[in-house]
């Protein structure tokens, strides 16, 4: 071969150093995102998991907008002592429908990805207007503003987009969205569509005020079913596994 | 060989775009004192959560990210625009393809960006992902800037007059394309119709790969190879010495841009990111130790037959520390990517330690030390106002960084630990409310660590205005120091 390679070559040509750059770059990204959309065992083959309800996900979008990954994570990782505080290790299966996904990469605070029906109601609700007053020690800003009426009118048209993206939400789901949402944060009210649509939705007065649906009702239904979907006494090794 | 290209460079007659440059020089300033205020500011925060204010714009989890990125995007971004159109008209001898309109329109662009994206934190827009924050709207703005400064950049390169591209060019380049990837992957999103929230195309796991991919290729791209473009200029510039090796310089290029990509996974060690993936992050992790520590040699040894300048040039001293931290970061991260050690450091401030010897050391350090030579070039003094005040910068600041990332290596370990400590029954010691209590001297060493930073940057504020401002009595054309030579470059 009479050709003789020189780097000389590449770093005269803007063109060829350019393209060579953007072919090095992509190699790795490529051939770590690619397979987890088409591994099929990816995610994990369990029962339960569901899109949240129309409440759950407009107190997923205050989480979100409060910024609250910046300290809790919601990632159980599989070790004896997280199993101690939190739980069952978290599954890929019980995110599936997060967008964004929140796994978090600090914990200033504890992880939430199963703090579901650990505490009351109430206790979320007092805990979130004055941390310190429920737990001393606490350095959580206080977030008694969330008292205030729940701006829900996007929330079919959210779970429209979610569902052009994959999320299986249903027409009847989008249908009766606003239903569902005032339902939920009602005990009074007929809740037999909202379980039907929602399995293990539970209805409830979030804040302590029935009075009106509030933002502090949104979060407070959100934060009690994180982790409360899979069943894990019926889960077997074989649906848990992951490749 | 190309790396001799900056260092013999003849006058010539080209008129380069110099206005937006300064102006890109004053917005680093500005934006890195907002970025350390806010940064003293959230710790203080975790430290006394009284000063949360009861408000909605003013909580740690509105405000982290208007520390990150005024940080990251608005300090970092502009130190980058600023060095690259600066760099790149120098090395190819060619005025900036666009002239002073492409720079201004890149100036008010990128940080019309900045400000958009700020706001939005304070109000509560957000897409809840690190470092990509910004929604659908401000992302294809940003987008638009990107692009047309990547048409600036390769149009100055194409325009050149040198035969070779430098290696500092390289750098830029690759950190200008690749952001561009990593940007539009990251953010690629369907905005809910008529309002400026969006959701992402990919969630749960594949979200958190592409995230990570996108976050650490930020620190790897953003925060390294743009930075490492500034080092291959700057620090010959500043020790009159050509780069030390054109051979190392091209591995390490090549190599580092190969594997930066691959360790995005080591964010998410044992999540439920399938294992292979992350065993592949942490590999890839491991191995990147070598093209890091190959680029460090290449920017401390070109000060060999140089070294005494540390002594008389504080300038320079920034920029020779930068790369020590950057040594020092870049051993650090892959030994956190083990997942063993991982294990322990995950989720805690040893992580926020990491980071900020790795922005505070390496991306503020060496930053500072390209200000202190720009600024007299780009006003044409023929020195700075006060070498003594660089002095006392250089010490205050470094003081600060080890107070900062030492308290954060105690606490996070100690954090660590405390999580999984057990007592003899085997039932976990510590609730986790107590182990937040612990932290809290650590959280005002941390602070004080931080003021320090802040107090650092405030004297190079000072210092560089009176440089701009002061006025010299010397004959302009009896100037003898080497920032003068090369503001006639």
């Amino acid at each position: 071969m009479a050709f003789k390679f020189s780097h000389g070559t590449i770093e005269r040509n803007l063109i060829l150093l350019g393209v060579l750059t953007l072919i090095t770059v992509s190699i790795g990204g490529l051939a770590q995102v690619v397979p987890l959309f088409t591994v099929e065992s990816t995610i994990e083959r369990v029962e339960g998991t569901r899109p949240y309800s129309p409440l759950e996900l407009m107190g997923r979008e205050i989480y979100v907008r409060e910024g609250c990954y910046t300290c809790h994570s919601q990632m159980i990782r599989p070790f004896r002592d997280e199993a101690e505080r939190y739980g069952h290790y978290s599954l890929a299966a019980e995110s599936m429908y997060d967008r964004p996904f929140q796994w978090g990469s600090k914990r200033t605070g504890p992880d939430l990805a199963r703090v579901g029906g650990r505490y009351s109601d109430d206790w979320h609700a007092q805990h979130l207007r004055s941390p310190r007053a429920v737990v001393p020690e606490s350095v959580m800003p206080p977030y008694a503003f969330l008292d205030r009426p729940l701006d829900y009118r996007r929330v079919g048209a959210s779970m429209a987009t979610l569902r052009a993206l994959g999320v299986p939400y249903t027409d009847e789901m989008i249908r009766n969205a606003d239903a569902d949402l005032r339902a939920q944060a009602n005990p009074e009210a007929d809740g037999a569509g909202l379980a039907s649509r929602y399995a293990r939705a539970r209805q409830g007065v979030f804040d302590g005020n029935s009075a009106e649906v509030t933002e502090m009702d949104a979060v407070v239904a959100f934060l009690q079913m994180l982790g409360t979907l899979v069943q894990f006494r019926d889960v077997t090794p074989e649906q848990l596994r992951q490749q | 060989m190309a790396t001799t290209v900056p260092m013999t460079a003849p006058d010539t007659d080209i008129r380069y775009v110099e206005s937006p440059i300064r102006a890109f020089a004053i917005a680093t300033m500005f934006w890195g004192v907002v970025g350390f205020l806010m940064g003293v500011t959230i710790a203080s925060q975790l430290a006394w959560p009284l000063l949360n204010l009861d408000l909605e714009w003013t909580t740690f989890g509105r405000l982290r990210p208007v520390h990150t990125s005024a940080v990251i995007f608005a300090f970092g971004g502009n130190a980058l625009l600023c060095t690259s159109l600066y760099v790149v008209q120098r090395t190819c001898r060619a005025r900036l393809f666009g002239g002073e309109e492409m720079g201004w329109f890149l100036f008010w662009g990128y940080n019309f960006f900045i400000v958009t994206a700020a706001l939005g934190y304070v109000l509560g827009v957000t897409q809840g992902k690190e470092y990509a924050e910004p929604e659908w709207f401000v992302d294809l703005w940003l987008t638009l800037v990107w692009v047309l400064y990547l048409v600036a950049f390769g149009g100055t390169i194409l325009k050149r007059e040198e035969p070779h591209i430098y290696v500092a060019n390289w750098f830029y380049l690759a950190f200008i394309i690749t952001v561009a990837m990593l940007h539009i992957g990251n953010n690629l999103a369907l905005p809910v119709g008529g309002t400026g929230r969006s959701f992402g195309v990919a969630g749960g796991v594949q979200d958190a790969m592409i995230q990570w991919w996108y976050g650490h290729n930020a620190v790897g791209f953003f925060l390294t190879a743009g930075f490492l473009g500034m080092m291959y200029y700057f620090i010959p510039k500043q020790a009159e010495r050509p780069v030390y090796s054109y051979r190392l310089s091209i591995i390490h290029f090549w190599s580092l841009i190969f594997l930066y990509i691959w360790a995005g996974p080591h964010h998410l060690h044992y999540t439920a990111l399938p294992d292979w993936a992350q065993t592949l992050g942490m590999v890839f992790s491991i191995m990147l130790w070598m093209p890091s520590w190959g680029g460090m040699i290449n920017g401390l040894m070109t000060l060999s037959g140089a070294w005494d300048k540390l002594r008389t040039n504080p300038a320079l001293r920034f920029s020779v520390t930068a790369v020590g931290f950057y040594g020092m970061s870049t051993f650090e991260g892959p030994v956190m990517s083990i997942r063993a050690v991982n294990a322990l450091s995950h989720y805690t401030d040893w992580t926020i330690g990491h980071v900020h010897s790795g922005a505070m050391g390496w991306v503020g350090f060496i930053t500072f030390g390209a200000l202190y030579w720009l600024f007299p070039v780009l006003w044409r003094k023929s020195r700075l106002y006060s070498e003594r005040l660089v002095a006392w910068h250089f010490w205050i600041a470094t003081l600060g960084i080890v107070l900062y990332i030492t308290a954060m290596w105690v606490s996070g370990i100690m954090q660590g630990l405390m999580w999984r400590a057990t007592d003899e029954l085997g039932f976990l010691q510590y609730s986790f409310i107590e182990t937040v209590a612990a932290m809290h001297p650590y959280y005002v060493i941390r602070m004080l660590g931080g003021l320090l930073y802040l107090a650092g940057s405030l004297i190079m504020v000072w210092n560089l205005y009176k440089t701009v401002t002061m006025v010299e009595s010397e004959e302009p054309q009896a100037l003898p120091s080497g920032a003068v030579a090369a503001a006639a470059e």
